[in-house]
């Protein structure tokens, strides 16, 4: 596993309607470029074409995202392990990846999701007790993905990239001043439907931001078994800018992302970004990711987590105290009690819920077969009655 | 407009035509459908009148076209998709079945997903490999899609007007061998229901199920049965997904016998299942065990052998003869 050099970066001339061409450049260099506002010493950096200056207000919210969306993660795998979820995909070490991204729509904007953009759903509003139902097994998504505009996690890999690109081909023909992103891994840049949601984007220059977070692992399969190029040069052949962030730097994701939408949004089309992160556990509570990968690459990710980072900028910075700290390490465990709480309490479906919403529009067998299994239930209750 | 006689194809166009006058939400997508007008017409004159925003020439890609309808859906619209062919539908395979199928009970019935696919298939028409199948039973054993076939013109505009206002997904396969089929379609008309089959001849010896492009194949063979005089109930399913099994269970209490055609292979088939739960339903009026005709658990063959491959007339009245004879 090659670690991408985080330091020296040459400043480029290119603006940001340039890009493409910028890129071009460097993959004749044959270098690859990350871009970084916060290094994991803590250090804000500066880049040329993505700049940003957060509030300390703002730089405090995106830190109590990143905890709250960690200490939520690390609940919600006690609770697989503890036999109350079925399974649990784990987002650790890509809290920066969705909280800068996340932090980056506007309301109006629609996120497409996979099954572990927790952090980015937690940006969007949606209860993080909502997400854990498909995880329990009482249902497929507990969410009105237009409530919150965020769509439903989607299960097989890269399906949502091409319903992303059909919603932004929907939102350019209303009119309408938003942007759509599409959620993805390094695995699923090998799917077919990633390709053709790039080819589809381009020839009708739909304003959706592909967003893949680059986790280094497909499950056992590391990015070198997807591409033999970095991911974020892909765009290139498709006629859109790609570009590799830090993905582990929230302030470079909320950056990038937010330039990404805004180019989307006045109508220049598609970009992709690659953040260049780590999944820091195993794919889901199924996994060992000790059979398939080093200690030592786990250690030297360690050393760029996203929350530390900016824990050291902030405090370096006195831009928050001790109190801060403790107060959101109280918020942290009352999240993790509601959470609990909430996935104990949640019920069983009902029986006969198998059968709703198959169709809107009814379908004579689902209502015969209801009907049959409603009988055939009721024979029991029946039966007990009388004894 | 009064009624009026046109091909099957010209029906389909008319209902597009309607479809996208009568709500701004519709659109037509699918490969060459544009200046083209599709590789057999059927969408001809839509983008010169509606223009390129509401009659959109896709790249080749079956899986991008079902993948991007299913999110301009999401968004509030109402495509209706052309796959070019029935064999070239399985690249979207993914997409309708664990996406476009699944999204209303996956949201509990939080977005609708009104997407029409229309499919051209079946044989008869002398094409090379892929552009031949009868896929339905594999869309009709999916919950969530709803399957349906034409096998006249006016069927083919009406089902296709409801297929477009259903807020579920639906196939519609279109019989592309009867496409130049002429007959009466009365654009005034009060339709009836999507999902009702329809009894195309009555009779009372026998009732041959069929639906699309067989259906003609049926009429054909109860008019010779009755030159030998059996008289035979020729049954339009219409609808594969759901069958109405009400108007079948009451045509089989009639004759006493089912004889089930179709062009796709017979195993696992669209008979199979009929043949299942008719003999639940009529257990104690059949006179013979419910027989089916179609084509082989093998490819569908090179087009110079698609005569034997699909059920024609002489196929059918063995059948007829079979179950008469019990």
């Amino acid at each position: 596993m090659t670690v991408e050099s985080t330091a020296a970066r040459k400043p480029r001339r290119s603006g940001a309607k340039r890009t493409s061409a910028g890129n071009a450049k460097k993959q004749a260099a044959g270098q690859t470029d990350l871009v970084q506002l916060l290094t994991p010493e803590g250090e804000r950096v500066e880049h040329p074409e993505y700049s940003i200056d957060p509030t300390p207000d703002e730089l405090r919210g995106l830190y109590r995202d990143m905890v709250l969306t960690r200490r939520f993660d690390a609940e919600a795998t006690t609770l697989q392990r503890q036999g109350e979820l079925g399974l649990w995909a784990s987002l650790l070490g890509q809290e920066a990846a969705q909280i800068g991204s996340g932090r980056a729509l506007q309301t109006s904007d629609y996120v497409f999701p996979t099954y572990r953009e927790h952090g980015v759903a937690w940006c969007r509003g949606v209860d993080p007790t909502n997400l854990l139902g498909m995880f329990r097994g009482v249902n497929h998504g507990g969410w009105d993905p237009n409530s919150n505009n965020f769509h439903l996690y989607t299960i097989v890999i890269g399906s949502q990239t091409l319903h992303a690109t059909g919603y932004a081909m929907g939102v350019a023909k209303d009119g309408a001043d938003s942007a759509v992103i599409a959620y993805f891994g390094d695995g699923a840049s090998s799917q077919g439907d990633v390709a053709e949601s790039f080819t589809f984007s381009a020839v009708y220059n739909a304003p959706v931001v592909f967003f893949c977070q680059n986790n280094q692992w497909a499950i056992s399969e590391p990015t070198e078994r997807q591409t033999r190029v970095p991911l974020y040069q892909r765009a290139q052949g498709f006629g859109f800018p790609g570009v590799r962030v830090d993905g582990n730097d929230v302030l470079a994701c909320l950056a990038v992302t937010r330039a990404a939408l805004e180019r989307a949004r006045t109508g220049q089309g598609p970009m992709l970004i690659e953040a260049f992160t780590y999944r820091m556990g195993a794919h889901t509570t199924s996994d060992d990711p000790t059979r398939y990968r080093s200690a030592e690459e786990r250690e030297l990710w360690e050393t760029k987590d996203p929350i530390l980072r900016l824990r050291t900028h902030l405090t370096k910075q006195g831009l928050a105290d001790e109190e801060f700290f403790a107060g959101l390490e109280r918020e942290s465990d009352a999240l993790a009690k509601r959470v609990r709480d909430a996935v104990r309490a949640m019920p069983d479906p009902d029986d006969l819920a198998m059968f709703e919403h198959t169709y809107a529009d009814g379908h004579a067998l689902v209502d015969e077969e209801r009907a049959q299994f409603a009988a055939y239930q009721a024979s029991f209750v029946t039966a007990e009655e009388g004894i | 407009m009064a009624a009026e006689k046109m091909s099957l194809s010209k029906a389909i166009n008319a209902s597009l035509r309607t479809a996208l006058e009568n709500d701004p939400k519709v659109l037509i997508m699918g490969e060459d459908v544009g200046k083209l007008g599709g590789v057999f017409r059927v969408t001809d004159g839509l983008q010169k009148d509606f223009g390129e925003d509401r009659v959109i020439d896709t790249p080749l890609a079956e899986s991008g076209i079902v993948g991007t309808a299913i999110g301009l859906a999401l968004r509030g619209y109402r495509p209706v998709v052309e796959i070019q062919f029935d064999g070239f539908v399985f690249p979207a395979y993914d997409q309708i079945v664990t996406q476009l199928a699944k999204m209303h009970a996956r949201s509990l019935g939080k977005v609708k997903m009104p997407v029409v696919i229309r499919i051209p298939y079946g044989g008869g028409i002398g094409a090379v490999e892929h552009h031949s199948e009868s896929p339905e039973a594999l869309f009709a054993h999916v919950a969530g899609l709803k399957v349906i076939s034409p096998s006249n013109a006016s069927d083919a505009y009406w089902m296709l007007q409801q297929a477009i206002g259903s807020d579920d997904p639906v196939i519609y396969f279109e019989p592309k061998r009867r496409y130049h089929d002429k007959s009466e379609v009365d654009t005034s008309a009060i339709p009836a229901p999507l999902h009702a089959a329809r009894v195309a001849r009555p009779g009372t010896d026998l009732t041959l199920a069929a639906y699309g492009p067989m259906v003609k194949v049926c009429l054909d063979v109860a008019a010779a049965a009755a030159e030998e005089g059996k008289s035979v109930e020729v049954v339009d399913l219409r609808s594969m997904s759901p069958i109405d099994f009400d108007t079948l269970q009451g045509s089989v209490e009639r004759t006493g016998r089912l004889v089930v055609v179709h062009e796709a292979p017979v195993f696992l088939g669209t008979g199979s299942e009929i043949a299942a739960r008719i003999t639940e339903r009529c257990f104690y009026h059949l006179e013979a065990p419910v027989l089916r005709v179609g084509g082989f658990h093998a490819p569908y063959p090179p087009s110079r052998l698609e005569d034997e491959y699909l059920p024609g007339l002489d196929r059918v009245l063995d059948a007829v003869d079979r179950a008469l004879a019990y």
